[in-house]
């Protein structure tokens, strides 16, 4: 998993801020309730939580990048 | 020189766009720089990356790098030619367009031929009459193998980004998208787009005329060739002006006939763009990676100097106001961030009280927006904070200790337009 990365669609982001709950070591809330992400690459330990996160994103604006 | 008709030599010295300071017919512009060559069109991406062309709409990308990316798509690609000039700051393409509408007809001609684009999609804002004299330009073009047709855009600061333009031509709606894709990559109608400003279509069809040697005896090796300049503020003669890149902040005053009141800052690059102090930076050159290191950026290349009598704080905060009534209102971020940290600017402008908390939630939010828009409006909003924070560094001191500058008290001096209105009207 070390070779990805989390992003944010900001167009599609509403501010749910399930992502934050569910992976809150790499997604913290601004205080309009909207995520910021960590900049480094998703570690191997977290990724079960982030994989549960991008899937539980209501609007579909999580996901996970490949490094390129 | 026998042999050569002197109107065909290349333009000497740092006036080539803007000629002699009236507007040629197609007729007069063939004769003074000679046909549009079209045999330079399928070595054009090598020639712009030669000439180290960049664009002229603010982030100065090598346009080699963007001409080549376009040809590599898969369908037939589009031509889209930026005029909207969305930054208040700057006249500079509407100088241009009024004076030399067929050079940057001819870029476009020559980028259409170079990537075999059919059409070629002139963009600027609803209502200026720069539209009526591109349509009059391209109409006397009419025989040239290429079409190419005005569209008017709504006239917000966003709404000439590059995925706006792309957004309004399919849609209707001028507000950014997010990013994949980028135009290059599927824009009109799907197929790979080139966008790029008027003056950087401009210089390409003199590059493809007289070299890359010729376009590089101006500028320095990281930004070569001219650039047009809007000078305005307080210098003695406001205007455009078309200087080499790489020559001085203090250079570039003197053009303009200096400074009538004392200066002590100078904003480049227009609304987003970025504050410097004069005449400390006077000898700091205009162009990227010197401006870049400076904290400041050449953006659309615009010099507005701030004169020592008026308040820097109260002046940012006005342009902030603006900034944030512009977001396109999408991204949480933009939506909400900009109009809160214009407030906190709003409140240190007027003086707080001694409101340490003002500081502290101003910086914690400012370090909070760039990077988190699908276009760069909260990134130029965030460097134009950053470097008045930076600038005005005594008189944010004294503001916070509820002193305002005694600037403050008078009128100020940058001109700032109305915003639209908040919400989702004004972008069809």
């Amino acid at each position: 998993m070390t070779d990805h990365v989390l992003r944010v669609d900001p167009i599609r982001c509403t501010a749910r801020g399930l992502c934050a709950e569910l992976a809150p070591e790499l997604i913290t809330l601004d205080e309009w309730g909207y995520p910021v992400l960590t900049a480094s690459p998703v570690p191997a330990a977290l990724a079960a939580d982030v994989r549960r996160a991008v899937t539980a994103c209501p609007t579909l604006a999580l996901r996970l990048d490949r490094i390129p | 020189m026998t042999g050569v008709l002197p109107d065909m030599l290349p333009p000497r010295g740092d006036r080539r766009l803007l000629g002699g300071g009236r507007r040629l017919d197609v007729a007069e512009h063939l004769a003074r720089f000679g046909p549009l060559p079209w045999a330079a069109a399928p070595g054009l991406a090598d020639l712009a990356h030669r000439a180290g062309l960049r664009g002229r709409g603010g982030a100065g990308f090598p346009f080699g790098r963007k001409l080549a990316a376009v040809a590599a798509g898969r369908s037939r690609p589009v031509v889209v030619v930026n005029g909207c000039e969305g930054e208040p700051l700057s006249r500079k393409d509407h100088a241009l367009m009024d004076l030399s509408p067929h050079l940057i007809l001819d870029g476009a001609m020559l980028c259409a031929a170079a990537l075999d684009a059919d059409d070629i999609v002139l963009c600027v804002h609803r209502g200026d009459p720069a539209g009526a004299l591109l349509r009059a330009a391209a109409a006397e073009r009419h025989r040239e193998p290429i079409v190419a047709s005005v569209v008017e855009v709504p006239d917000r600061y966003v709404a000439s980004e590059e995925s706006s333009l792309v957004n309004f031509i399919n849609t209707g709606t001028a507000r950014p998208t997010s990013k994949p894709p980028r135009p290059f990559e599927r824009g009109v109608r799907g197929c790979p787009t080139l966008i790029s400003n008027v003056e950087t279509f401009a210089h390409l069809a003199l590059i493809a005329r007289f070299g890359p040697d010729w376009f590089r005896d101006q500028g320095t090796a990281d930004s070569p060739g001219t650039a047009l300049m809007t000078m305005g503020g307080a210098v003695r003669r406001p205007g455009v002006y078309e200087l080499a890149l790489g020559v001085t902040v203090e250079e570039a005053v003197a053009t303009a006939g200096g400074t009538g009141l004392a200066p002590q800052a100078v904003l480049i690059g227009g609304y987003a763009g970025g504050w410097l102090p004069l005449p400390r930076a006077g000898a700091v050159r205009l162009e990227h990676a010197a401006l870049r290191a400076a904290g400041a950026s050449l953006g659309v290349a615009s010099l507005t100097v701030l004169p020592a009598t008026a308040c820097g704080i109260v002046e940012t905060a006005r342009i902030a106001a603006y900034l944030a009534g512009e977001s396109a209102r999408q991204c949480g971020p933009c939506m909400f961030g900009l109009p809160s940290v214009a407030d906190d600017l709003r409140i240190l402008a007027a003086g707080v009280g001694r409101d340490r908390a003002l500081r502290d939630r101003l910086r914690r939010r400012m370090t909070l927006l760039a990077g988190r828009g699908a276009c760069g409006h909260p990134d130029g909003f965030t460097r134009l904070l950053d470097s008045a924070l930076r600038t005005f560094g005594d008189d944010v001191r004294d503001h916070l200790h509820d002193r305002p500058c005694r600037g403050s008290l008078l009128r100020p001096v940058i001109p700032v337009p109305r915003a639209g209105q908040p919400g989702t009207g004004g972008w069809r």
